[in-house]
Parts: C-alpha cells; sequence; structure tokens
C-alpha cells in the first residue's frame, strides 16, 4: 500500500447562523458533521454530492482557509494544526495547492500569464526575475501552451487554455497534494477531455494526489482511485472507485449513479432502471433524525428516521445504511 | 412527414458588432414533429441558443437580425409576422424555459401573479377562471399543494420547484411549441432526474413538440426523440438519438460522443479532439470543422460540403459521407 499523504479524522464544520443587530447566534449550519478519509501518494480521492452537501467546506478545511470546529487534518503524519506558522509557510502550504472551478473569475485580467504563474514564485522563493520567467516558460509548456504566452493577460485565452494555467500556476511550487475545485465543470465537452487527461498525466510524472470535487460521477470514474459519497455533510459511501461504481451499495449512491448514466432508455438494463428520488436534499440547519438521507430513501424502513446507521464496512467500501447490519 | 409543428428552412441570423458580421447561425435547417422532442446539442458558441432566440424572435436589438430563411409554425412562416401579431404568439403557441430560473422570474411578484400574467394575456378568463388555469398549470409541472405556492415568492422556493414554476409559466396556455434552453444546468444531479421526468409526462398530457437545447449527451439519450449536432453555426448532423449513439456519420459527432467519459467504462485515456472551436469572426474555408478533423481531405478546406440525406431522419453534411 502506499503512503497516506494526508487524512482527515472525523472533521466537522459548523457555521453559526447570525441575527439582528448584536449578531445573536440562533442556530448552526452543520455544513460537515464527522467525516474521514485519507489520501495516499500519488492517488486520486473524488468527493462527490449535490450543492449543499459539503464538499468545499472541505476542500476549505484542507486548504486551512477556515478552522475547524473539530477534528483533525494530519498531513504526513502530522497534525497541521500543531504546525507553528512558519512551519505551515515552508512545510504545508506550499504543497497543497488548489485549482478553482472557474477559470473566468480565478485570474486578476490586470496581471499578465507571466505574473499570474510566478507569484507563487516571487512570494515564497528568492529567484530572480530571470529564473521566475525561465520557470513560468517551463511550467507552460508542462501544460500545453507556448511559453511566449505568458506576456500575454488571460482574457486573450479560451476557457480551457486558462484552465491549463492554473493548473500551471498550481505546480509552481511543486506541491504532493492539489485540491481541484470542479475543474472541468465550467469547460464545454471536447476541452473537458483535453484536460482531464492533462491532469492525469501530470499525476504520474511528478506523483501527485488529487482531491477532486465534483458532481459529475463520469468524470469521477474517469480520475479517481477512491471515492467519497457526501450526503447533508456527511459520507454515506466511501471506497475503492472500482468496486463503488460495479456494486454501489448505499441507495443514494445508487440514484446518483443512475442519474448519471448515459444510455438510451430502450437499452437500460433491467435492474438498471433510472432511480428518480422524490423531494430534495433539506437543510442542514435542521438534518432530519436518524439516517439523513430517510426522507427521500426508496428503500426506507423504520428504524431509518429513529436511528444513526453506523458505518460498516463491507469488502473495501464503507458504507453507512442500515441495509447492512 | 405527418405533423409537423415547426419547419426551419436555411435560417441565417447574424450579429452586426464593431468587429464585423457574427454568422451566429449559418443556414440551419430542421423540423420539430408534435409530441416529439429535437435536441439541440453543441458546445458553447456554437449558436444554439440563438437558434432559439431566433424562433422566438427575441434577438437583442440592436445587432441581432434574421437575414433569411423560413420559420414555419403551424404552416405559417412567423418571420412574416408583424411585431404586435408575433407578440400574441408568444406565450400563446410559442414558448421557452430558460437556463437560470431566478433571472427568469420577477423577485417581487408570487407566482401566481407571474403565471396568471400569461394567462391574461392570452385568454379571455373571468378571475375564477384565471385562479383556476394557474393551479392546474403549477399541476401540470407536479408542483405539490398548488394553491399554497401561488401566494409565494420566488425566494421561497428551491431551484428545482423554481425551474417548475419557469415550466409551469412556460405551459400556462398550452403552447403548440416549447423551446427549452438548458433548463437543468443549473440543477443537481438528482433534482435533474425529476425535472427531465416532468418533461415526458407534460408530453404525454399536451402532446407539445419541445426544442431541448444542450450541451449534455446525458440529458440527450434521455429525452430527446431526434438530435442536431451543431457546430460553428451549422448543424453537422441531425438523426434519431440512437442513430446519434449507435451508428454516428459525422467526424464531430463521434469524437463528441467519444469524448464524454461514460459510467459503463473505465476508459484508461478519454479521446479528445484537438484544437477548439473556430472563432466565429474568422470561419475556416470549407468544411467549418476541418481544422481539428482527424479524417479531413483536401476537398475538405475547399469548398463546403453540401448535406446528404441517408434516409428521411438522418442527414449528414461531410465529404466523407456519400
Amino acid at each position: 500500500m502506499a503512503k497516506v499523504l494526508l487524512e482527515a479524522r472525523n472533521i466537522v464544520k459548523h457555521y453559526p447562523v447570525t441575527r439582528g443587530f448584536l449578531q445573536r447566534i440562533v442556530g448552526w449550519v452543520r455544513a460537515v458533521d464527522g467525516v474521514s478519509f485519507s489520501i495516499e501518494d500519488g492517488k486520486t480521492l473524488s468527493l462527490v454530492g449535490e450543492s449543499g452537501a459539503g464538499k468545499t467546506t472541505i476542500a476549505k478545511q484542507i486548504l486551512l482557509m477556515e478552522k475547524l470546529t473539530s477534528g483533525n487534518i494530519l498531513f504526513q503524519g502530522n497534525d497541521v494544526y500543531k504546525f507553528s506558522s512558519a512551519q505551515l509557510k515552508k512545510e504545508y502550504r506550499p504543497k497543497v495547492q488548489s485549482v478553482q472551478q472557474n477559470p473566468w473569475s480565478s485570474m486578476d485580467p490586470r496581471m499578465r500569464v507571466r505574473e499570474v504563474v510566478g507569484e507563487p514564485l516571487s512570494v515564497n522563493t528568492k529567484l530572480s526575475k530571470k529564473e521566475i520567467a525561465d520557470n513560468v516558460g517551463q511550467l507552460l509548456e508542462q501544460v500545453g501552451i507556448d511559453a511566449e504566452g505568458m506576456n500575454r493577460y488571460p482574457h486573450e485565452f479560451s476557457g480551457g487554455q486558462r484552465q491549463r494555467i492554473a493548473v500551471a500556476r498550481a505546480l509552481a511550487l511543486h506541491p504532493s497534494l492539489l485540491v481541484l475545485d470542479e475543474p472541468v465543470s465550467a469547460l464545454d465537452v471536447s476541452i473537458r477531455a483535453q484536460i482531464m487527461n492533462l491532469l492525469k498525466d501530470l499525476q504520474i510524472q511528478y506523483n501527485l494526489s488529487y482531491i477532486v470535487i465534483a458532481h459529475n460521477l463520469a468524470t469521477v470514474r474517469y480520475m479517481s482511485h477512491s471515492v467519497a459519497i457526501m450526503y447533508l455533510g456527511q459520507l454515506v459511501e466511501y471506497g475503492e472507485s472500482e468496486a463503488l461504481f460495479e456494486k454501489p451499495l448505499h441507495p443514494y449512491t445508487r440514484a446518483l449513479i443512475s442519474a448519471s448514466q448515459l444510455t438510451l432508455p430502450e437499452d437500460a438494463k433491467e435492474g438498471t432502471k433510472q432511480i428518480i428520488l422524490s423531494g430534495e436534499m433539506p437543510s442542514p440547519l435542521n438534518p432530519p433524525s436518524g439516517c439523513r438521507f430517510h426522507t427521500r430513501c426508496t428503500e426506507v424502513m423504520d428504524i431509518c428516521s429513529k436511528e444513526i446507521p453506523e458505518n460498516k464496512v463491507i469488502g473495501t467500501q464503507h458504507v453507512k445504511c442500515h441495509l447492512y447490519r | 412527414m405527418s405533423n409537423v409543428v415547426l419547419q426551419v428552412e436555411n435560417l441565417h441570423t447574424s450579429f452586426f458588432t464593431r468587429l464585423g458580421e457574427v454568422k451566429a447561425v449559418d443556414g440551419v435547417s430542421f423540423y420539430v414533429r408534435e409530441g416529439e422532442t429535437f435536441g439541440i446539442v453543441g458546445e458553447s458558441g456554437c449558436g444554439k441558443s440563438v437558434t432559439g432566440l431566433s424562433i422566438m424572435r427575441l434577438l437583442p436589438e440592436p445587432g441581432g437580425e434574421i437575414i433569411e430563411g423560413k420559420i414555419i409554425l403551424e404552416g405559417k412562416n412567423i418571420l412574416e409576422l408583424s411585431k404586435k401579431a408575433m407578440r400574441a404568439y408568444r406565450g400563446k403557441m410559442i414558448s421557452m424555459i430558460l437556463q437560470d430560473p431566478m433571472s427568469s422570474l420577477n423577485p417581487v411578484y408570487t407566482i401566481g401573479d407571474q403565471i396568471s400574467e400569461a394567462v391574461k394575456l392570452h385568454q379571455d378568463l373571468p378571475d375564477n377562471m384565471v385562479e383556476a388555469e394557474v393551479v392546474s398549470a403549477l399541476r401540470l409541472l407536479r408542483i405539490p399543494d398548488p394553491e399554497i405556492r401561488t401566494k409565494e415568492y420566488p425566494f421561497q422556493l428551491s431551484g428545482g420547484m423554481r425551474q417548475r414554476v419557469v415550466g409551469s409559466i412556460a405551459m400556462s396556455c398550452r403552447p403548440r411549441l416549447l423551446i427549452a434552453d438548458e433548463p437543468t444546468t443549473a440543477l443537481d444531479a438528482t433534482i435533474q432526474a425529476q425535472y427531465l421526468a416532468l418533461f415526458d409526462d407534460i408530453q404525454a398530457k399536451t402532446n407539445v413538440a419541445i426544442i431541448f437545447i444542450t450541451h449534455d449527451f446525458g440529458v440527450v439519450s434521455r429525452i430527446c426523440d431526434r438530435v442536431g449536432v451543431m457546430y460553428a453555426g451549422k448543424i453537422l448532423e441531425a438523426a434519431p438519438t440512437r442513430d446519434i449513439f449507435k451508428a454516428p456519420k459525422h467526424p464531430y459527432t463521434k469524437a463528441l460522443i467519444d469524448s464524454v467519459p461514460r459510467l459503463e467504462v473505465k476508459d484508461e485515456r478519454l479521446y479528445s479532439i484537438e484544437g477548439q472551436p473556430p472563432s466565429m469572426f474568422r470561419l475556416p474555408p470549407g468544411c467549418r470543422f476541418r481544422p481539428r478533423c482527424p479524417v479531413a481531405m483536401d476537398i475538405c478546406g475547399e469548398q463546403e460540403p453540401p448535406e446528404v440525406k441517408l434516409n428521411e431522419d438522418h442527414a449528414v453534411s461531410c465529404w466523407r459521407v456519400k
């Protein structure tokens, strides 16, 4: 087994809801509520779920943009909250970089590409201007952009090219982990495949680990080694990608898979018939009792609204559902 | 051909900008039958939304203009209608659902007000009948507790419910043609599945013809009867959905379908189309897909390929297809 690079242990993030002039706290949004997972060297973990599931909140915690309510994040076995600020700046932040969803808003339109990609280098290293420019040229060529392009502005590039530039910027400090928040969902179909292939190539070349946040399961299957399915701030199913797609255990996973299949209705085999869930995701302000999914589940039982399902390990999969006891 | 509701013939729509003319729609022809869903698929900037807006005659003015072509709705060329006559058609005969429900609903009016606006405009009904129509429109889109919902505002509803309200407005006068422009793109996967199931339902009840504009082949496979694949202002291939997936003839259709990751198969590498769509200011000579085409020949760069009809429903524009 490969070495574990990053581990999240029972992480919880609650946001206060305030009201009135005195900002009284009237409730808590339970965005992430007890989630554990780990990422190995050179592997990809995908976080999948609908909006409001808590995927992006997890990304923010890993990038240390916010402080956890409780739980631990371990980087190469060390608790990141015990790092000193100097250590964080040297040993954590350069190693954990991110690529955002929308390449139109993730870059300063008034900076040249040379500055956009070179900024992490000028902030974190003592390289000279000339050395930075050389580095930027190399980085751009790695992601398939002509080095000459560094003197142009972001608006002169197409969406796919800008996403490549964003990847180059993330690679500037030789990170070991990239947090990719919906890296291809803003791009056109024919461009998506290019970027996904590029990310895969870079992963092998540099032994990078990825956390991919996505809502499209087909994208996820192509990219990832392991998958975590999230619903209302919790993992409902987590495990190796192959096993999870071959034999999804949780009813929510099955519904998601059914919703992203690309098959003609007449070709759908018996048992792979489309599952259409009723209702919508409840508010994380006041999640349902017992299993959080019971209000929409197609296989709901009496116990589901009463008891919180325990984590059950079946093969390589972790599942939280009363169907498996 | 039986029961054709809409026939678009050789439609050309251009935008006149400071930098020159952009031929956003450059000779598009297709038809939609009663009770049928015709999908228009393509990447951003290919002209699929402009096609929809041209049929509604809602192009941004000044700038957008229909240069030539015919749009025949139930036997009448609507391009010949006066602006006033067109207004009577819009909402009654043709209606449209847009991508983002939050920007197509008015935040300061109740749901009931917004649906009854369309009903009152097109039907001469007493007030109590209007209310009944509003409730039945909400029911058609399976909105729970319609009597209560009519008094609520858009912000009180979830994204999926808002998009259903937009659907209710569009269907409130039982139009003959519904144009849906990426109606599920802003919705989550499981909500999208719910919404698409509604379309089948509406069609079974009202026999409306639907034009479904999307970039998502998953959506196409689920609800379209026939599909037109659009690229840089032209429909390169139009065929029944099954043929598009099982036996695509145009290299662009093939490449586009191959580059979509499939849930059912684990690929080691995705097929990707090199390059990017051409600038609409500088279209390449000959076939517009030639610069990215893996099987281009000499003639492709010289002349535009003619449309070849393989059968009544399958048409392709490619020099390789004879």
